[in-house]
């Protein structure tokens, strides 16, 4: 039996090997070092690296990521783990009023080459402050790049391009992905962080995910392909910049396309995309675009009530089905 | 309120063009009247209503084209009252089960409310593509989502309206699909017998002697009765194989193939033939083949007959060796009747003798069974009097 890798593990070869590469790359974050994270992504580095380089910071995501700009700014490569998106929100300030400002605001005197990894999304019964979906906020912020890893391959091939990137990365981990499994392959692969990918090519329709998404809308894929309808996917990977070129090439072929975002409808990252594709491919479209989101709600606790609230393979082949239902197969 | 949507009329009919009404808005309809004239691509045909009711208003007009299951009129109900009714929507095409039918075609299951009810609406696609084809969108009938015109109508519309409607090579196209998928899907056998007619011919002449012009009998008649009443008794040869088995018919529905002035054929059915008298028979085969080259046929007509029979007697050929109709799983040919060398008590005399064939479905039936079959029409045609 070959060997497999799961998401988790890649995320911490990611990390292993960034800290062997570069001496300058440090990891720090809550609970990152004695306790190996809160989703166990750094266990055992403390050991391999020492605490100079694995730094448990206290609850404080203000004051961290502040130190994580200074770093950056001071020469130094540091990634810092947010333990969820909603924690996130205690240093917004840092992240848009200053890592994705200082580049513009001193005229390119100063880049900020700070990664920052956090995990997000639902799924995993832990209610309405550990469980939510924002990463779409950030991908409104000029001056940050957004990047949502949704396989085990990309997880472990993203983290050094983000390193490379002179100026601030967010690496969004959907909390769902950390047990999945590949098989394992022996070295990394770089990851283009300016392209998405196509998962699955297809010609009726075109599915477009990113993250936690990804595999419940291949499985779709997988299940309307059996009553004939080829559904191309898309995982977006990117959220900023978006790669428009792949996602308009692709609409332009199968001239229908369905997005499936764990987020809240109003104002989603969704809502970004299909008015980008409404603004350069309207022209092409055979039905009008459709959304597949997560319910308006703060995530609820109650499991069968938190996956009503989470788009599911069924919702996402009704959307499919709603736009394709004339069509003689 | 009754729906009447346009019914599937044969196996490979997707879609139909309006010819005419029968009714008009407050006409009263009882449950099997004939209410509209469907074109398909085999035959115009008469198209019943199934609900009594009082027509409220007709949603389709003669010479549009529009999918099976499109929404033609809306008919209310005993003590319904026409203020009570909603206008109607515009239509999605064919219904799909994967939508809630219980009266709201917007789907349930889709996210937010979609374009409800737009009259006439074109996708950006298709309406591009229409300015580039020069195809006038008025004239297309969308068959997407809320009856929307999509790409695919568009680009349909364009290949119809480049040629000029050519029934003949419809026709053709339709034998040629049905044809085809015979003979690959259906392991056919052949089996073939000379039978002496000289009773039958016989007794026809005598039986016609008494009969007015119009009430006059065809050998026809007697292959038809022949074969019904034999096959009665051997269900393997009447029905039909759909999905893997095989649903014999305890009605024989015998499809005549008839072929058409201009080309091509129709094997439309005459029911029960097994239950009818000779000069029944004889009957609704004159007037089948009559509306037939009329091309006005009932729907049941082409979707019931549960065998086939070719009579290429006429043709001045020996024997004809035919392509089941799938999913029937038989058909009975007959050559032309003719003077032959027949051997009758060591004697050779010439006598009139007719080839019996039968193309058989081996998934059904084995040879021997299809022999007994052959044979057993073979005796009934020595003793016509009895048909």
């Amino acid at each position: 039996m070959s060997e497999r890798l799961s998401y988790r593990e890649a995320t911490r070869q990611a990390l292993r090997e960034a800290l062997q590469r570069d001496p300058r790359v440090f990891l720090m974050g809550e609970d990152v070092g004695r306790y190996g994270g809160s989703y166990a992504v750094s266990l055992g580095l403390l050991g391999e690296f020492g605490p100079e380089r694995i730094r448990d910071t206290p609850l404080s995501e203000l004051g961290f990521v502040g130190a994580g700009i200074g770093a950056a700014l001071g020469g130094l490569r540091p990634i810092v783990e947010i333990m969820t998106v909603n924690f996130s929100l205690l240093a917004l300030d840092q992240l848009v009023n200053t890592a994705a400002a200082l580049r513009h605001m001193s005229g390119g005197q100063f880049h900020v080459p700070l990664v920052v990894r956090m995990a997000t999304g639902a799924g995993r019964q832990l209610a309405a402050q550990h469980s939510h979906s924002l990463e779409g906020w950030y991908a409104h912020v000029p001056g940050l790049r957004v990047l949502a890893p949704a396989t085990v391959a990309d997880a472990r091939g993203m983290l050094w391009p983000a390193l490379q990137d002179p100026d601030p990365v967010l690496i969004f981990e959907h909390a769902l992905l950390y047990n999945s499994e590949e098989p394992a392959t022996t070295a990394a692969v770089e990851v283009d962080i300016r392209r998405a990918a196509i998962r699955r090519v297809g010609s009726d329709v075109t599915l477009i995910a990113y993250g936690g998404m990804l595999a419940r809308t291949l499985v779709a894929a997988e299940q309307l392909a059996q009553d004939g309808i080829q559904a191309e996917v898309i995982d977006l990977r990117v959220l900023r910049p978006l790669d428009e070129a792949t996602i308009l090439d692709s609409v332009r072929r199968t001239h229908r396309a369905v997005l499936v975002d764990e987020e809240w409808r109003s104002g989603s990252f969704s809502a970004e995309v299909s008015a980008r594709i409404m603004e350069q491919a309207f022209f092409d479209l055979d039905a009008p675009v459709q959304r597949v989101c997560g319910a308006e709600v703060p995530i609820p606790y109650a499991k069968h009530l938190e996956e009503a609230a989470l788009p599911q393979s069924a919702s996402i082949i009704a959307a499919v089905r709603s736009i394709l239902s004339g069509r003689a197969t | 309120m009754i729906e009447f949507r346009l019914p599937s009329l044969g196996a490979d009919m997707d879609q139909g063009t309006l010819l005419e009404w029968h009714v008009r808005p407050g006409d009263t309809v009882q449950k099997g009247d004939v209410i509209a004239v469907v074109d398909t691509t085999k035959a115009a045909l008469d198209v019943e209503c199934w609900h009594p009711g009082k027509v409220l208003d007709l949603l389709v007009q003669p010479g549009q084209t529009f999918p099976v299951g499109t929404l033609m009129a809306r008919l209310l109900e005993a003590g319904e009252d026409a203020a009570s009714i909603p206008p109607p929507r515009a239509e999605p095409g064919p219904r799909v089960a994967a939508q809630p039918t219980a009266g709201a075609p917007t789907s349930a299951a889709a996210p937010p409310p979609g374009p409800k009810a737009l009259r006439h609406a074109v996708s950006p696609l298709a309406r591009r593509r229409a300015a580039e084809l020069g195809v006038a969108l008025d004239s297309v009938t969308g068959s997407g989502p809320h009856g929307v015109v999509t790409l695919r109508d568009v680009e349909q519309a364009s290949s119809k309206a480049g040629l000029p409607r050519d029934r003949s090579a419809e026709i053709r196209r339709t034998i040629a699909a049905a044809m085809s998928r015979s003979k690959r899907e259906v392991p056919h056998y052949y089996l073939s017998d000379q039978v002496p007619l000289a009773a039958a011919a016989a007794w026809l002449r005598q039986s016609n002697e008494g009969r007015p012009v119009t009430e006059r009998l065809l050998m026809a008649a007697l292959y038809l009765r022949a074969v019904a009443c034999t096959a009665v008794r051997h269900p393997a040869m009447n029905g039909f194989f759909v999905d893997g088995t095989f649903r014999p018919s305890a009605m024989v529905h015998i499809g005549m193939a008839i072929s058409l002035r201009g080309g091509g054929l129709v094997a439309p059915g005459i029911h029960a033939v097994e239950q009818k008298s000779l000069t029944e028979t004889m009957r609704a085969l004159t007037d089948l083949v009559a509306r037939a080259r009329g091309a006005r046929l009932r729907r049941e007509e082409l979707t019931e007959p549960t065998i086939t029979l070719t009579n290429l007697g006429d043709n001045s050929v020996d024997a004809v060796h035919g392509i089941i109709y799938s999913p029937q799983v038989a058909l009975v040919g007959f050559g032309k009747v003719s003077d032959r060398p027949w051997v009758v008590g060591g004697q050779v005399v010439p006598t009139a003798t007719v080839m019996l064939t039968l193309a058989a479905d081996h998934r059904v039936s084995d040879g021997h069974a299809g022999a007994r079959f052959l044979a057993e029409i073979a005796e009934r045609l020595q003793h016509p009097e009895n048909l």
